[in-house]
């Protein structure tokens, strides 16, 4: 039976020899998250469940990103939940501290994922794993708890879209640009219950930093499932990252869609979602003018090295502009370290950015770079809700980190173009 | 944590809340908030940036009616478990965003679909909700609603009281 890929990883995970749409199945999971706002939740659960041990010590991971450093007593209180509960379970991943970082970046980074897995994470931007080539949804708390007891879970088999992107890339345009369009298109539940499979020479084309972008917001159209097939640009990423066994699988010719998108790249400008919606997104030609009070650079979506790179490339020998707060977060210790020998970190600090440490911080709102009332920023991130990063007064701009860069030296969204 | 449980026979009366389209998890519960996981403490703070008077003024029983994609967003439980605790026995939502969905009947939160009943149904209503029957019908304007029915799978962690208490049962039943 001919099945897309999303279809033949769950199928395989579920000892059957095929899986449609509409299908339950009850599937192994290879790796399982949960971080310090989800995490603690999911443990209470788990201890409600009656089973003393985790499926697999080896794969449940527990990452302390989202409240840390830890901002207050309570965000304190659930990261010692974590860190107790791994101890008990003596959980070979668990991250905190000096070792933490975004888990969407850290996961990855450290090999935990390859292509052909099943991964199931409390926080819904796990579809960021997709990128690779794996089956990777984000569930509530009390559904991981679930998958600790029993290492399964289940699943209604999605339809899967398939959305081809055409033709290549213009200056300035990443891969976050061709997501902002597509959800743009398909509306904040254009897509929902439904796998989207990126594919076409515009995504073969793109590096692996920005096909995380893409598939991290695909959550952003209500989709379960984010996912591009592993080739070469894959594989090279992996190599001395991981030493798990890859299993490739591709959609078959004829595998069923449910529907198919084509979108063209040629013509495709850098894009900016207008608060307070990731799908209400325009071209930058057509932004208009938007002063701005903060500009930040990092999170799940646009927190790779190369990330920042695209962003000193911009900024490099120039300063954001005057009252503008520059925000920079390296997704993991790696990529900060990394940023810093290169002299990346030198770039952002001569330009007047504060750095801040590995973690999601005012991507949610958290802490470290909140907005008050009336305040604008630009953002780098995937969600631009009422409230999101801070008073409900307060607007929020998703763009790119070359986007991102040139608007914190004008102090209004802009791209790099208008620096040259 | 304490599971609500509801039988197949629950039939629920109560107030409606009404909500538009695309409410989505941080106007159920901002982030500044999910720095706990007591439920109380997040009743608390349940639709705070967008419905302030939610809190105080929501009675035990009430409904909430919205429009398309609710709960959409971050996966946070905290949203469900805030409303849940708040004292809501139903959501009636023309779409729920899958995550929620999913959260919902784990915790024992049982969701309707109806695009009818969402877009005809004003807040302050008083409705009565057949959920095993999906019947919905308003005892201000006499008019009923039939749901979409809900899924066997989605009855049966109703009728277990949510995932956590279906898998002891499972569990027990040895399967």
């Amino acid at each position: 039976m001919s099945m897309t890929i999303t279809e033949k990883i769950l199928a395989l995970h579920s000892g059957r020899e095929s899986a449609a749409p509409g299908d339950l199945v009850e599937a192994k999971v290879d790796l399982a998250l949960a971080h310090d706002v989800t995490g603690p939740i999911a443990i209470k659960m788990f201890r409600e469940t009656g089973v003393s041990r985790v499926f697999d010590r080896g794969k449940v991971v527990l990452v302390a990103d989202h409240f840390v450093p830890n901002k207050d007593i309570a965000s304190a209180e659930q990261v010692r939940i974590l860190r107790e509960f791994a101890r008990e379970q003596d959980l070979v991943h668990h991250f905190e501290g000096g070792e933490a970082g975004i888990c969407h970046v850290l996961l990855p980074e450290k090999g935990l994922v390859v292509p052909g897995q099943v991964v199931i994470g409390a926080d819904s931007h796990t579809c960021t794993y997709g990128a690779l080539g794996a089956f990777s949804t984000g569930v509530g708390s009390t559904d991981l708890a679930a998958v600790m007891a029993t290492g399964e879970i289940w699943l209604r088999v999605p339809p899967s879209i398939q959305v081809n992107c055409t033709g290549k890339r213009g200056p300035w345009v990443c891969g976050k640009d061709i997501i902002l369009n597509i959800i743009g298109t398909l509306g904040v539940d254009g897509a929902r219950y439904a796998a989207l499979e990126f594919t076409g020479d515009a995504v073969r084309e793109l590096p692996m930093y920005q096909r995380f972008s893409m598939a991290n917001m695909a959550i952003e159209a209500g989709a379960k499932n984010g996912i591009i097939e592993a080739d070469e640009t894959t594989l090279d990423w992996l190599a001395g990252r991981s030493k798990l066994k890859p299993l490739i699988l591709r959609s078959d010719p004829d595998a069923r869609y449910e529907r198919r998108l084509t979108f063209y790249v040629n013509e495709l400008e850098p894009q900016v979602a207008f608060p307070p919606s990731p799908d209400n997104v325009r071209p930058l030609s057509e932004v208009g003018t938007i002063d701005l009070d903060q500009v930040f650079i990092g999170s799940c979506t646009n927190g790779q090295i190369e990330d920042l790179r695209d962003a000193a490339s911009v900024l490099k020998g120039k300063k954001a502009a005057r009252d503008l707060r520059l925000i920079v977060i390296p997704g993991s210790p790696r990529i900060y370290r990394q940023a810093l020998e290169e002299g990346i970190i030198g770039i952002f600090l001569d330009a007047g950015a504060v750095i801040g440490p590995p973690c999601c911080g005012p991507c949610l709102g958290g802490h470290m770079g909140i907005l008050a009332a009336g305040e604008k920023a630009l953002s780098t991130t995937n969600r631009n809700f009422i409230g999101r990063m801070g008073h409900p007064m307060s607007e929020v701009y998703l763009a790119n980190p070359f986007v991102a860069a040139a608007s914190a030296v004008l102090g209004r969204i802009g791209g790099p173009g208008e620096l040259q | 944590m304490q599971i609500k449980t509801m039988s197949r026979i629950d039939i629920i009366q109560g107030k409606v809340w009404k909500f538009g389209d695309n409410v989505d998890t941080d106007l159920i519960i901002p982030a500044r908030y999910i720095n706990v996981s007591e439920p109380s403490e997040l009743a608390r703070t349940c639709f705070i940036d967008i419905m302030p008077e939610f809190s105080s003024k929501v009675s035990p029983g009430d409904v909430i009616v919205a429009g398309r994609n609710f709960g959409c967003g971050s996966s946070r439980e905290h949203a469900p478990l805030a409303i849940r605790e708040s004292g809501i026995r139903v959501i009636i939502a023309e779409s729920f965003a899958r995550i929620f969905y999913r959260n919902a009947f784990n915790i024992g939160l049982p969701l309707l679909e109806s695009a009818e009943a969402a877009k005809v149904i004003t807040a302050g209503e008083r409705l009565r909700v057949d959920i095993a029957a999906g019947r919905i019908e308003s005892l201000d304007s006499g008019k009923v609603f039939a749901a979409r029915p809900i899924p066997d799978f989605m009855q049966a962690l109703i009728e277990d009281g949510g995932l956590i208490p279906h898998i002891r049962k499972r569990k027990k039943m040895g399967s």
